[in-house]
């Protein structure tokens, strides 16, 4: 079993690899991406199972140095959820992009290099949630960033590169202070990996681990757009194509509330900075909210709700009850799936009606009415309504908050369920304006009329867009799965329940030293 | 642990002028200041590693004289990264260079544009959720209105 755990990063490099070589030819690229992503979401499927069956954690020493030296791939049911769900959400959105990109007609222009980057984005995204140790997580990053920066300036226009700069400059800030973070981890502790590091750390005197915990913390706060470092997020997300911004906002930020998890459970589990999380947490909620409801275009309010539902996330860490992780965790892939059908379904609707202003985009209820409910079921879901699985994520975190019950506690469940209201009201806004705002056609006839009034002998040609089948089908798809959250709460919220359990109990060394010896890894 | 005092003084200066140098707006020293940063980052590293020793894994030396390999790895690694993100962003420059004749931050415009929308836009969009007459046009004008202000700013 622990063999398939190195394939979870080595498939996707192998198939940018190849992805790249057949650079010419579309369908092989194509065809290898899917298959790519398929496999590692039945191997993830696996690991899932597996890891939930069996108490310890996979681990593969790779290069087979002993255990605390090398490097060490882990899989425990955390990492496994998360790599399932981001290749659920990978998979839709490549289908997505597919789609889209034979539409456009660009079977020749050179977005020969968008399979492979993705790959790599995947790649980077695997080995992230499969780090063992922190250097790991910063190559992790590092990939999925290098990725991400080609991504979010495809095409090359003079806007992407503008809003490219903002995130490759505060991204690089926030490695550069990882990287020195862990050099002075390193220099502290003698050690990079984790679960040696959660053992060595409880030795050092208070007021050190707190200049590493802050350190550790600034980097990834930059990485999951925690307030008051989130401001680059909607600043640089909207201008991107609609498919990269959908997975970058599922997953990017993610990954960095996954490294926050790590931090706060395993690495500095004694170390308590709860309190100034806790405020952290409510400033992004509202700031975040309050950002989106200012907005008059989708992508750019849903980059604001985007910021602003991170701070439930950071709320749950800081709760740090067992209960709390495990809603945190329902949360994260709640939010990483309902986020990325929400930016598929703007793309559908930029795609329909040339604009995501909803200003400009009106009557959309009847001209598309397949869209419209691909984005009605998605909004009123991250809104948190009932029965959806927003709302039992909510419910979760807020009922873990008010059994630790403190006046901070209670502060923070108001403000979450004033920022939840408000997101329904941000979304709902747009959706009256965009969707039910009856079009009476008066623009396109008045525009016509003055066309034929200036070139009498001229005819006009309506050209409509057409939208594939295969981006409503993936659209369509990621809504289902949104669904099934909902349907399945019950056996994913017990999952998740027992990874917050075992997240506060943090195995030693010497049990993962054992959990490779398990799997067979001769040791040199 | 023994550390020379040395790379922590040439640490320290290279963070302070990369830091500096990062918060200009011309890309060029952007990327001049991300260089400085890399690099102390991993003069940071080399200072973990303590006391240098004889070099690990040959020779016959005992444990204790040997260095610590591992920043030594770790300081590789960085340095990798940091030379593949420099070609890159040199690329980027040089592309935003194309575009614009200058290698310049610009504001974002659609931020320009919300700030002077202000709240006057504000009030016409609610009064667009409930036009007041029955003319439907109404709506057409308020957002064409919205248009030339977003239009006025940006030049």
């Amino acid at each position: 079993m622990t063999a398939l755990v190195p394939l979870l990063v080595t498939l996707p490099l192998l198939g940018a690899a190849i992805a790249l070589i057949a650079g010419r030819h579309r369908r092989v690229q194509v065809g290898v991406s899917v298959v790519t992503l398929v496999l590692t979401l039945a191997i993830a499927t696996v690991l899932l199972v597996a890891v939930d069956a069996s108490n310890l954690p996979f681990a593969v020493s790779v290069g087979g140095w002993p255990v605390p030296f090398g490097i060490v791939l882990y899989v425990d049911r955390l990492a496994a959820l998360l790599v399932m769900v981001s290749s659920v959400v990978l998979l839709a959105v490549l289908l997505f992009s597919i789609g889209q990109g034979a539409a456009d007609g660009d079977d020749d222009t050179p977005v020969s290099i968008f399979h492979p980057t993705y790959l790599i984005l995947a790649a980077g995204i695997f080995v992230a949630f499969t780090a063992g140790d922190l250097f790991n997580l910063y190559v992790g990053f590092e990939i999925l960033l290098v990725a991400s920066y080609v991504l979010i300036t495809l095409g090359n226009s003079e806007q992407r590169i503008r809003a490219g700069i903002t995130y490759i400059v505060v991204s690089l800030v926030s490695s550069i202070l990882f990287l020195s973070a862990i050099a002075m981890i390193y220099g502290a502790t003698g050690t990079v990996n984790m679960v040696q590091l959660a053992d060595r750390m409880t030795q050092l005197p208070q007021e050190t681990q707190y200049v590493l915990h802050v350190m550790l913390l600034l980097a990834f706060a930059i990485k999951a757009a925690v307030f008051p470092v989130s401001f680059w997020l909607p600043d640089s997300y909207p201008t991107a194509p609609a498919p990269v911004t959908a997975v970058f906002a599922g997953l990017l930020t993610k990954v960095g509330v996954y490294a926050i998890i790590r931090t706060e459970t395993q690495i500095f589990l004694e170390n308590d900075l709860n309190t100034i999380l806790l405020i952290a947490a409510l400033a992004t909620m509202v700031i975040g909210i309050l950002g989106a409801v200012a907005q008059a275009e989708l992508k750019r309010i849903l980059s604001f709700t985007l910021v602003s539902h991170v701070g439930y996330m950071i709320f749950g860490i800081a709760i740090a009850t067992p209960a709390a992780i495990g809603a945190t965790i329902y949360y994260m892939v709640h939010h990483i799936v309902v986020q990325t059908t929400l930016f598929l379904a703007v793309g559908l609707v930029e795609r329909r009606a040339g604009s995501t202003s909803i200003l400009k985009v009106k009557g959309l209820m009847r001209a598309a009415p397949v869209i419209a409910l691909l984005y009605f079921i998605p909004a009123v879901n991250l809104g948190g309504l009932p029965p959806f699985s927003g709302f039992i994520g909510k419910y979760a975190l807020f009922d873990a908050g008010a059994a630790v019950g403190t006046p901070l506690m209670m502060t923070l469940i108001v403000a979450g369920i004033a920022t939840s209201l408000l997101t329904l009201y941000a979304l709902m806004r747009a959706w009256n304006l965009s969707f039910w705002r009856e079009d009476d056609d008066s623009s396109e006839t008045s525009q016509r009329t003055a066309y034929l009034q200036a070139a009498p002998a001229a005819t006009t040609i309506t050209e409509r867009r057409v939208i594939p089948r295969i981006m409503t089908a993936a659209t369509a798809g990621m809504v289902a799965v949104s669904v099934a959250l909902t349907v399945f709460a019950g056996p994913l919220y017990e999952i998740c329940a027992r990874v917050g359990g075992a997240l506060l109990e943090p195995i030693t060394v010497v049990q993962l030293d054992e959990s490779v010896d398990m799997s067979g890894e001769v040791q040199p | 642990m023994n550390v020379s005092i040395v790379l922590i003084v040439i640490m320290a200066v290279l963070f302070a002028a990369g830091v500096y140098a990062m918060l200009e707006r011309s890309l060029t020293r952007v990327l001049i200041g991300f260089l400085l940063l890399g690099n102390a980052a991993n003069l940071l590293l080399l200072v973990g590693m303590g006391r240098p020793g004889i070099a690990p894994f040959y020779g016959d030396g005992e444990p204790q004289e040997m260095s610590d390999p591992l920043p030594q790895a770790l300081t590789l690694t960085a340095i990798v990264i940091t030379f593949a993100i420099s070609a890159f962003l040199l690329a980027l420059i040089y592309r935003s260079w194309q575009l614009g004749q200058a290698d310049t931050f610009d504001e974002d415009e659609a931020d320009v544009a919300l700030r002077e929308r202000g709240m006057r836009a504000d009030d016409e969009m609610d009064q667009e959720i409930e036009p007041e007459d029955d003319d439907a046009t109404s709506d057409f004008l308020a957002s064409e209105a919205a248009d030339d202000r977003t239009k006025g700013s940006g030049s």
